[in-house]
């Protein structure tokens, strides 16, 4: 049922239930927000949003307060503007005010606020509630001076990921948002997904970086540096140089990989593929001689350190193929050393992801089969964009490069990776292949496909008989599915998990903002490079054959066993 | 050693308590909506909330550790540090504040050698503030256990403090 209201003189019809927010917003009426995350949370604890309505007494939050019947609301007046801006002073009065070396200065929500709102004077100075820096995790960093109590981080964290690592301590002036017993958050049960650092609105929660490293190994001439991109990666990164969300920019990613000096420019993609393989035989072997099922994947770091914490029990549930950048990084110090001549204790390998996860998953004892460390250093999609940025490099005008053999070539099963659903459909399209020995036609599997939570599909295989798979993002759906193996409720044969909303391309090292419409353009792009490949499946990549021909072997094999594969640890909860 | 005798003393007592504790977690096993009221029992069984005890709750009722830290540290009636044998109680009320509590605290913690939310280390105080206890006729007014005790001056301090045991 809709309801007629009148926004700053304009009449309009919103549907009942509507929040003013949103009932502005469609009257392309802005209000300001800070707390207000889309979808995650409105609870009208920041007061940025206060809208006067008339018979009211007080100013209301417009984020938390539903439309009702003949309402008249004002969005600008003098009142309005005098409480929001009242509201950001009284924020500002606790900042450290450190914004020109601050790694979110000019990407900060307070900052543009400030600006919006005028505010031309600190008018309130007293004591700073503080707090402390917190680098202990090699994903993210925590600088709780910068805090300004949101809670959207919280949120995010409990809500949509169900791990809750930070919550809410203490009271008053002494709020702060921090694990148990204010311990590091390295120590508890955090699982790296950085999801806090995409929704913190100011510069409390941010990926840690590792920039500066990846310029010394850039300038040192007796090293041999090598980057990756993740198929998400390029789904996004232009988001960073003005391009609309859902632009594929694959081409000027790579080009600007080559300008900013590293020697070789390599796919992740082609690790997908061969993670297809790898797996893809894995689940077969598994179907056959009676392995534990469902299997469920392991590509996303994030979630491997979910399950290792909060169901080690299940961990026989995981594939054991690392994650595609980690086969990438301990192909190049082996397979491409071989090949080249270079000695591998002189490489450096960059790995750029959509994740702030991969970060910790490359410093794991178990990543060091190639007898180095398999990646060096992992840079997010944003810190790659600064990188870019630092170097004077002008994306936009960029000619499209391309990547470089032997590890380079991708198929369209590699790049949907970046997308919740993609690994499921790549798998599928090979395994059925593999199975039947018959060309699959339809290579699109859609009922894998899209934002839902969780998503189920039953495709019968010849000689198999129906394979029952599902598939999750977000880790609270996870768990969900988790939950339903525990019971014996979950008769699948394969489950897809990514950690983050959406999947990688809604990954806690992309680009900010981020919201539903954003992760379905993203991956929207991933779909449509999908089509436009020559090779759809990963097993007709001629790279992936000739490297099971040169150095491989075959899936499973001993060498893939040896850099390919690898083991989990169970963890505490706590 | 008097002292260490009494702390084993206690350690041993608070073992004992985990199995009741247990039998209170089953009642709410998996009902994260009962944290508080499974905090309150606890408290009252171990006089505060032993890291231990947090766990135990997180576990049975399903809440992450980092949320019942949470709730504990928001609310003033939890404690994480042991409680002594007796509870002192300075008013910090409008009307106490005015005719000097605030000096009165200031001595007791001096006097006490602890801070407002302590313990001494011979568990024989605790220390806290309260906001008014209805006896703003006797300002400055403190409490220990039961006891009120009104028009307060801080060199009464020592005397009252020696009364407990």
């Amino acid at each position: 049922m809709t309801i007629s209201v009148v926004i700053d003189g304009r009449p309009l019809e919103v549907e009942e239930g509507t929040s003013i927010l949103d009932a502005a917003a469609q009257a392309n009426i802005h209000i300001p927000t800070l707390c207000y995350l889309p979808e995650v949370q409105a609870i009208g604890a920041c007061r940025v949003c206060l809208v006067e309505i008339e018979g009211n007494r007080t100013l209301q939050a417009a984020c938390v307060s539903p439309v009702a019947k003949g309402q008249v609301i004002y969005t600008n007046t003098d009142r309005v503007r005098k409480a929001r801006r009242f509201s950001v002073e009284m924020l500002l009065s606790n900042h450290p005010f450190e914004c020109l070396s601050c790694a979110k200065n000019l990407h900060c929500d307070l900052q543009t606020l400030a600006y919006d709102l005028g505010i031309r004077e600190i008018r309130f100075t007293g004591e700073k509630s503080g707090g402390r820096i917190d680098e202990s995790s090699p994903s993210i960093r925590r600088d709780q001076n910068k805090c300004i109590l949101c809670r959207r981080c919280v949120t995010v964290c409990q809500e949509i990921q169900s791990v809750t690592a930070l919550y809410m301590q203490g009271r008053g002036f002494e709020t702060r948002v921090e694990p148990a017993f204010d311990r590091d958050i390295n120590d508890v049960a955090c699982t790296n997904c950085g999801q806090c650092s995409v929704v913190c609105p100011v510069g409390a929660i941010t990926e840690k970086e590792y920039i500066d490293e990846v310029w010394a190994a850039l300038s040192d001439p007796t090293k041999f540096v090598v980057i990756q991109d993740a198929p998400a990666v390029r789904a996004a990164l232009g988001e960073e140089f003005g391009y609309p969300p859902g632009t594929l920019v694959t081409g000027k990613m790579l080009a600007a990989a080559r300008r900013l000096g590293f020697d070789r420019v390599f796919d992740t993609n082609f690790a997908a593929d061969l993670t297809i393989l790898e797996e893809g035989t894995e689940l077969l072997t598994r179907v056959k001689k009676g392995g534990t099922l469902p299997m469920i994947t392991s590509c996303s770091p994030g979630w491997i350190k979910f399950i290792e914490h909060f169901y080690p029990e299940l961990l026989d549930h995981l594939s054991t193929c690392k994650s595609p950048h980690m086969m990438l990084g301990a192909l190049t110090k082996t397979y491409f050393a071989k090949k080249s001549g270079v000695d591998p204790k002189d490489m450096v390998v960059v790995s750029v992801m959509p994740c702030t996860a991969k970060k910790f998953e490359c410093n794991r004892p178990e990543m060091f089969d190639s007898g180095y460390k398999d990646v060096d250093y992992v840079l997010t999609t944003r810190e790659f964009a600064k990188m870019i940025k630092q170097a004077g490099i002008d994306f936009q005008s960029l000619p499209d490069g391309k990547y470089d053999d032997p590890m380079g070539e991708y198929t369209g099963a590699a790049t949907i990776f970046g997308a919740t659903g993609g690994v499921m459909e790549a798998a599928l399209r090979t395994a059925y292949e593999v199975a039947t020995g018959k060309v699959l036609e339809n290579v699109e599997f859609t009922a894998v496909r899209g934002l839902e939570g969780i998503k189920e599909a039953t495709i019968p295989v010849e000689g198999i008989g129906d394979v029952r798979v599902a598939v999750s993002h977000g880790l609270g759906n996870a768990r969900k599915l988790l939950d339903k193996i525990k019971t014996g409720e979950a008769n699948y044969h394969f489950i897809e998990v990514m950690a983050c909303p959406g999947g990688c391309v809604g990954g806690g090292g992309q680009p900010i903002p981020v919201n539903n419409d954003i992760r379905g353009l993203r991956a929207q792009a991933l779909y449509g490079e999908d089509c436009a490949l020559t090779y759809r499946k990963s097993h007709e990549n001629p790279s992936i054959k000739r490297i099971y021909e040169e150095f491989l072997g075959q899936p499973l094999g001993e060498k893939s066993h040896h850099l390919l594969h690898t083991h989990y640890t169970p963890r505490s909860k706590f | 050693m008097s002292q260490e005798k009494q702390c084993q003393c206690a350690e041993v007592q608070e073992e004992e308590l985990y199995p009741r504790l247990e039998e209170v977690i089953t009642e709410h096993r998996g009902k994260g909506q009962d944290l508080i009221m499974v905090l309150h029992k606890a408290q009252n069984l171990f006089g505060y909330l032993p890291r231990k005890a947090q766990e135990m709750v997180a576990e049975g009722l399903n809440v992450s550790l980092n949320e019942v830290y949470g709730v504990i540290t928001f609310y003033n009636f939890f404690s994480t540090v042991p409680q002594g044998r007796n509870s002192v109680k300075v008013c910090l009320g409008t009307a106490c504040y005015v005719r000097g509590s605030q000096e009165v605290l200031d001595k007791a913690q001096k006097e006490l050698g602890i801070k407002v939310g302590g313990t001494t280390e011979d568990r024989r105080y605790s220390l806290d503030v309260v906001r008014c206890i209805g006896a703003c006729g006797l300002a400055p007014a403190m409490l220990v256990n039961e006891d009120v005790y009104g028009r307060v001056k801080s060199p009464h301090l020592p005397d009252i403090l020696a009364k407990y045991e």
